[in-house]
């Protein structure tokens, strides 16, 4: 824990449009709010396509936020991993009640630091993008077109392939494909090489989930990740990256849900 | 036989009166902003809370609505947001640098239900008394504020005060005061500038509360004589663009020695503001750091537009006039003493907190009664930078030592022993703080918190 935090006070985060998408249950069931965040080129809406509804059904009011420079946020093409989870802090704190954080991919590299600024209720980091140079070199064997470029500054382009399984029509794909953004040159760099974050506020559960035929996060990442939160991953096979547009999406939300309602432990 | 009503279990005596048992509840006195952390963070490291606030809201001075509120309707913050904000729950982006009293307080709220506060506290509920108790205990007796109803006593694990320290007023014993036909309040009770329309005001003290309203003063009244009894450094809210907190903080990460880091500001200031005695005011008498520092833009400004006149101190009141030290004599319709305030714990016994004659208290960094390890008090320090963020690791510091306490009974002592039991009174500033009765607790954000870091990390240490 580092008291001593001249980057936040001589140099704040400077503020930025944002787009938050929320599903509310019709009726308060005092279930604790849950925050999704979308990895890299993803936005707020790919959480609006299934998993926000499906949550507010249950009963949880779900919200989702596009990190700046993503979906309806504002532009921001020199952001880092630290504009990315004050984003993630500041919708957190905007909600009345203290949040469960999800971060999907390299959104889970987000939520690990936006933990470590906010004491959430709990976490989930789903098909965690933790980067590194192990998950480098799967994407660059898996997806080298879409992959090399970003070490120049190029945009990381994830292929319709990694992202999702064959029971995903291939039109559907392809517009999820289409709505694709880009995060910042510095951000993809930063995934390769980032400081660990600092340790999460208040103890919060960790849950890692995750797809053994996931073609961006290896096996091997989830069971390491699980295990640095001391537990090991939920496991969805024959699912892609994007488990919550994939054809199965509602197994990992309803398991992540379930997981909360039991106290998330 | 006794039944119990609230929150009351198995009974115990003390004096012939029934004692309640919380068990290893603590018990956290006042719900303003270090109450509201204090909750937060026991909660957070899994202790049972019971607070207790004489108040029917939370915020402490920041709701204006309680009747011992310092804040008056133009206060605006003087820490930029970064430095006013807990450290886990930031202002929303889209208020300003400097937040008016008013969303401090919404914020104050938005964090108490954030984090489902309000069920741990009593409020409409003074604490009159504060007694340790066998086994480092405390009995903490309360009663209805203002005085009806019987009292009651709890018995708790452990007691964090969070009273704040700007409710009770300083008021000087000038001479002749009683004879002075015009109207004196203390800043504390002056709330509107529409008291001020018209009339002639003397406000005396250079502290930001005696700024704020001489500017006030400068705007609604006929005259205003701003009395202080030195000079001072002024700081804009600005420096080259920026909050001037934010600035100095660029500065202070260079880890430049404090001699050259006065030397630059004074430099800074003297570019960005000017010499005073331009103005007519006295040249500071100390190095900047050296008093509480003072935020304020427009004072200058309205001195510049004759709005204010800069006067010495008072030498003694009359019937219809005020004598300054240099002979002269003003004659105000209201002064107002903008003078300070004094902590005040008159629940405790002042060997509770090893306080000096003056009433004092004598803490571990300000927080930790070396007598007494289950006893602290938070908030009770003033600093180059915002309050909040400091409370907010004390609390946590507060919360991990009782952890280790319960946890490792026998580490803790050792602990205690050696960190905080023996550590001789210092001051956690580099600075050479001026001696008047406002500045013993003054410190500097970084080097109080390295210092609340060691602690920390010892404590964590001593854990593992
Ligand atoms: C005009 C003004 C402007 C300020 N501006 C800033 C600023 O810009 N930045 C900054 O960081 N700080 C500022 N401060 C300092 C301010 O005091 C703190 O921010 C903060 O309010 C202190 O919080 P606290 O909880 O310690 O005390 P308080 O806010 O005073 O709260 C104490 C609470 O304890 C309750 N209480 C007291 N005694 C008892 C009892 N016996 N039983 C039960 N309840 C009790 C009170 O009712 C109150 O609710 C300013 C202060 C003033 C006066
Ligand atoms: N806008 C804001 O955010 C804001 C506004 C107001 C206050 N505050 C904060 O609230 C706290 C209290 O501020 P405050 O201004 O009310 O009080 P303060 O900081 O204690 O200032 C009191 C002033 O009165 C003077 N004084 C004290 N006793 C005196 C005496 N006997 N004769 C003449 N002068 C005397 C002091 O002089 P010395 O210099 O000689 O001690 C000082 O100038 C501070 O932390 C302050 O920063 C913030």
């Amino acid at each position: 824990m580092r008291l001593i935090r001249f980057d936040d006070w001589a140099s704040p985060v400077p503020p930025v449009r944002r787009e938050v998408r929320s599903a509310t249950p019709e009726l308060d069931e005092g279930k604790p709010p849950v925050l999704f965040v979308p990895g890299f080129g993803h936005g707020a809406w790919a959480f609006a396509e299934f998993w926000l509804e499906h949550a507010a059904g249950r009963g949880f009011p779900a919200h989702a936020v596009s990190p700046r420079g993503h979906g309806g946020s504002g532009t921001a093409p020199k952001a880092s991993l630290r504009a990315y989870a004050h984003d993630v802090v500041q919708a957190a704190a905007s909600l009345p009640r203290q949040v469960v954080l999800v971060g999907h991919g390299a959104g889970a590299l987000v939520v690990e630091r936006a933990l470590a600024r906010y004491p959430a209720r709990a976490a989930v980091l789903a098909a965690p993008v933790l980067g590194g140079w192990a998950t480098f070199g799967a994407a660059v064997r898996r997806n080298p077109g879409g992959t090399l470029p970003a070490i120049f500054g190029g945009r990381l382009r994830l292929s319709r392939r990694q992202l999702f399984s064959r029971e995903v029509p291939d039109a559907v794909a392809k517009g999820y494909v289409g709505r694709l953004g880009r995060a910042s040159a510095r951000a993809q760099w930063q995934l390769l090489l980032h400081r660990a974050p600092e340790p999460a506020v208040g103890d919060p559960p960790v849950l890692v989930v995750g797809s053994p035929d996931d073609r961006v996060v290896p096996p091997s990442a989830l069971t390491s990740a699980a295990r640095r939160y001391g537990g090991a991953p939920l496991l969805f096979p024959g699912m892609g990256h994007d488990l919550m547009l994939d054809a199965r999406w509602r197994e990992p939300i309803d398991a992540i849900l379930d997981w909360l309602e039991k106290g998330g432990s | 036989m006794t039944t119990s009503t609230d929150h009351d279990s198995a009974t115990l005596w003390r004096d012939g009166r029934p004692v309640y048992d919380r068990g290893e509840t603590v018990c956290v006195v006042g719900a303003g902003p270090s109450g509201l952390v204090a909750i937060k963070n026991l909660r957070e490291h899994g202790f049972g809370v019971d607070c207790y606030e004489r108040e029917t809201g939370v915020g402490g001075g920041w709701n204006w609505r309680h009747d011992r509120s310092p804040v008056y309707g133009s206060a605006h913050l003087i820490s930029s947001k970064p430095f006013t904000q807990f450290p886990d729950f930031p202002m929303p982006d889209d208020w300003p640098d400097y937040p008016h009293h008013s969303q401090v307080l919404s914020y104050l709220e938005r964090y108490a239900d954030h984090f489902d506060l309000r069920p741990h506290v009593w409020f409409g509920t003074e604490v009159v008394k504060v007694e340790p108790a066998d086994g480092m205990r405390w009995d903490v007796t309360t009663r209805s504020t203002g005085g009806y109803g019987a009292e009651r006593t709890h018995r708790y694990a452990a007691v964090v005060v969070a009273n704040g320290h700007n409710w009770s007023p300083n008021l000087p014993a000038y001479e002749g005061l009683d004879d002075f036909k015009g109207r004196v309040v203390h800043s504390s009770a002056y709330k509107d500038p529409a008291e001020l329309r018209g009339k002639r005001v003397l406000v005396i003290g250079g502290g930001n509360t005696g700024c704020d309203i001489a500017v006030e003063a400068a705007q609604q009244a006929s005259r205003c004589w701003h009395s202080t009894r030195r000079g001072y450094w002024y700081a804009p809210k600005y420096l080259l663009g920026r909050p001037a907190d934010q600035f100095h903080d660029a500065i202070l990460r260079l880890r430049l020695p404090l001699r050259l880091r006065q030397w630059l500001l004074q430099r800074t200031l003297r570019l960005a503001v000017g010499d005073l005695r331009r103005f007519g005011m006295r040249r500071p008498d100390h190095k900047v750091f050296e008093t509480h520092p003072i935020v304020n833009s427009q004072l200058i400004y309205h001195v510049g537009h004759g709005g204010i006149a800069p006067v010495p101190d008072i030498r003694r009141f009359r019937q219809y006039s005020v004598e300054l030290t240099d002979g002269t004599e003003v004659e105000p319709d209201v002064v107002i003493a903008a003078t300070g305030y004094r902590p005040r714990f008159e629940f405790l016994a002042p060997e509770a907190l090893a306080a000096t004659p003056e009433g004092r208290p004598r803490l571990h960094l300000h927080a930790f009664s070396r007598r007494h390890p289950t006893l602290a008090v938070a908030g009770l320090v003033e600093s180059d930078s915002g309050l909040l963020p400091l409370v907010h690791w004390q609390t946590v510091a507060i919360a991990r030592w009782l952890r280790l306490r319960e946890a490792a009974p026998q580490r803790a002592g050792e602990f205690w022993t050696g960190a905080v039991a023996k550590e001789a009174d210092r001051r956690w500033t580099g600075a050479k703080v001026q001696d008047t009765p406002r500045h013993w607790f003054e410190v500097s954000h970084v080097d109080y918190l390295r210092a609340l870091q060691k602690m920390i990390d010892g404590l964590a240490g001593a854990r593992a």
